[in-house]
């Protein structure tokens, strides 16, 4: 008992030196450069006077809300909160579209003073969407860690420029792994459209939102979802041919394809090793029907080694496909690696209304495992199994006890008549 | 040169302790997962007999993985809860998609995983047992192997106006052993994509123990005595 106890405390501070070597001491300097950043995009235009969240309005709510979630801020994670048409209550459109502040910076939360920056709020004026997550990709800064923004709004963007589903997308392709998830207060359908579209092109997520608890529970598991580690992809950016094409090493790799584009990427593989490569194409954006993405493996022949492909129709998050390509040594000391070309197409394509650029989201996972690609029998062990295995067997042996015993007969037979 | 030596050091080392730190946090996490991961790189993984759940989206892409080894057949079942009726705007149909550890799509040799649910319905259920998991299989096949499955449950059809709806998702997957007729030789050099998932009980290339043993041992007897037999019919008794 005593020993299991011994042994449990010794595990937890080998735990805790762990911890504190990795990531250094939270309340002393402030979280790590890397922890996972979230910055909370409220919603204060006029609207937000409507008093129809549970008989509250709505910016009770969302300030409830708020509260809740600022209590909940998990250790690690550095939460900042920015406004939209929180100050500006005029009609004049050019000053209303650029009403966007920042409340709170992101950083380690002092909940008392997030929280009385909270109570200020008063619904007020337009709602400039575009512009509001422009200033909170700013907000977020570049170094490093999960980023995520959570919209939450009650209307459509009431300045139209920048249209910020494209403002979304052109956030998501500067490759700084901006996540926006967005909840609506409201269920018409264009404010719904819009919001499907924001997290759509980010990969983010869209709630509509009718009940306090609903918000508050929302935001909160969004935040602690900023706070799981994932591994960060590494940008890449593939050639139309497989000489000029970038060397992947093992990882997680973003780019992005041109509807029907191909794009090349190499790998370099030793004998006795085995390449392993997913490749998805995201849909980001309203799409056709009908799609699919290829991946293929060419030697730097340009013969096709192996391929992989999906196809599907409907709606759809991404399409992935994957393969896996075992080098066998060419002769005994066969150290050389070989150049494998990996070729990522796709079959999407979308209605003309829609937008070419950026290209579509491809993530491309590449590993390489040492691992000799053993086929042995099929069975296991090479054994057999079934009843005409035992007559086969049993006939064997009968056939061969009889002939054995014939053999000992005429042997008798032959050494008597002698 | 000795710099690159050096940054594979580090990062060597930088790893180590990253899987330690997963390690020990997965330890805690052993219990039943409450999230979903939204793609596969954020997959959840579900610790075998547990139940997950998660809270999220009509329209949520939900992503969750759990391992198979060989001679496994696996079966993923996911219940989703559905709005109440009266928020909802029309019939709804969801899908459960399942994906070995390259992120190929896999086929489901047999279950619903596309069902529609009316406006009334409460829940719907989807299921999907793969085929069975090959030790080994030639690298243009696409036959499920040993390692990590996604599972990936969306609505792929509803209402507009229902999208973001909140919906509750149950998931659970169990491997069952396929039995001896379906264990098969050979050997992949590593499972595929298997860090985040707990090893199956017997291992990824499954337990070295078959019937197909006591087949073929029973039918090496059986020989035996069938030759013992043989030859005793052949010495004729009066001469003995």
């Amino acid at each position: 008992m005593i020993i299991t106890k011994r042994l449990a405390a010794g595990a937890c501070a080998l735990l805790a030196a762990l911890a504190g070597g990795i990531a250094p001491a939270h309340a002393a300097d402030g979280p790590p450069k890397d922890s996972p950043k979230v910055e909370l995009v409220l919603d204060v235009s006029g609207s937000m006077r409507a008093t129809d969240v549970d008989g509250q309005s709505r910016m009770s709510a969302a300030q409830q809300a708020f509260n809740e979630v600022i209590d909940a801020v998990p250790d690690g994670v550095r939460l900042g909160i920015r406004t939209l048409g929180a100050t500006y209550p005029g009609d004049d459109k050019e000053i209303g579209c650029r009403d966007s502040k920042n409340l709170y910076p992101v950083g380690q939360v002092d909940r008392t003073e997030a929280k009385t920056a909270v109570a200020t709020l008063r619904p007020t004026g337009w709602t400039p969407i575009g512009y509001a997550l422009r200033g909170a990709d700013q907000d977020l800064g570049t170094d490093g860690g999960t980023r995520r923004v959570v919209l939450i709004t009650d209307g459509e963007d009431s300045c139209g420029k920048p249209d910020p589903c494209d403002v979304a997308r052109e956030l998501a392709a500067k490759g700084t792994h901006l996540t926006i998830d967005t909840l609506g207060l409201v269920q018409d359908d264009k404010t719904r459209e819009q919001l499907t579209c924001i997290a759509e092109a980010t990969g983010g997520t869209y709630t509509t939102v009718r009940h306090r608890k609903e918000l508050s529970g929302r935001i909160k598991q969004l935040v602690k979802r900023a706070d799981t580690p994932v591994e960060t992809p590494k940008p890449t950016q593939g050639t139309a041919e497989c000489a000029t094409a970038p060397e992947l090493g093992a990882g997680i790799w973003t780019d992005r394809e041109q509807f029907a584009e191909h794009r090349w990427y190499k790998v370099k593989v030793k004998p006795g090793q085995e390449l392993r490569a997913s490749a998805g194409v995201g849909a980001d954006r309203a799409v056709d029907r009908d799609y699919g993405v290829l991946v293929r493996a060419v030697s730097e022949g340009g013969q096709e080694l192996v391929r992989g492909s999906d196809a599907g129709s409907g709606r759809t998050d991404v399409m992935a496909a994957g393969l896996r390509y075992p080098v066998f040594k060419a002769k005994k000391d066969d150290k050389e690696a070989r150049t494998v070309c990996l070729e990522v197409s796709n079959s999407f394509s979308a209605p003309p209304s829609v937008k070419r650029d950026p290209g579509l989201p491809v993530e491309l996972a590449v590993d390489v495992v040492k691992g000799p690609d053993n086929p042995s029998d099929l069975a296991a062990f090479g054994l057999g199994r079934g009843w005409v295995l035992l007559a086969v067997l049993g006939v064997t042996g009968l056939l061969a006890g009889l002939l054995w015993g014939w053999l000992a007969r005429w042997r008798v037979a032959v050494w008597r008549e002698n | 040169m000795r710099n690159r030596t050096l940054t594979r050091r580090v990062s060597a080392v930088l790893l180590a302790a990253t899987a330690l730190f997963t390690s020990a946090s997965a330890a805690s996490a052993d219990e039943a997962p409450t999230e979903a991961g939204t793609a596969f790189r954020t997959a959840v993984a579900i610790p075998p007999g547990k139940k997950a759940t998660a809270d999220a989206s009509t329209g949520d892409y939900l992503y969750w993985q759990f391992p198979a080894g060989a001679g496994q057949q696996a079966t993923a079942k996911a219940t989703v809860t559905l709005p109440e009726a009266s928020a909802r705007h029309g019939a709804a149909t969801w899908q459960l998609d399942v994906f070995d550890g390259l992120r190929r799509r896999q086929a489901c040799a047999s279950g619903e995983p596309t069902q529609r649910a009316s406006q009334q319905d409460a829940t719907v259920t989807l299921t999907c047992t793969l085929r069975t998991v090959r030790a080994w299989s030639e690298r243009w096949s696409n036959d499920p192997l040993p390692g990590a499955y996604y599972i990936r449950l969306t609505v792929v059809d509803a209402a507009d106006q229902d999208l973001g709806l909140p919906v509750k998702a149950e998931v659970e997957a169990d491997a069952k052993d396929a039995g001896g007729a379906q264990a098969g030789g050979g050997e992949l050099g590593a499972p595929l994509h298997a860090a985040a998932v707990s090893e199956p009980e017997d291992g990824w290339n499954g337990s070295w123990f078959t019937d197909r043993w006591a087949w073929t041992v029973g039918g090496a007897v059986l020989g035996a005595l069938a030759a013992v037999g043989g030859y005793v019919l052949t010495r004729h008794p009066r001469r003995r």
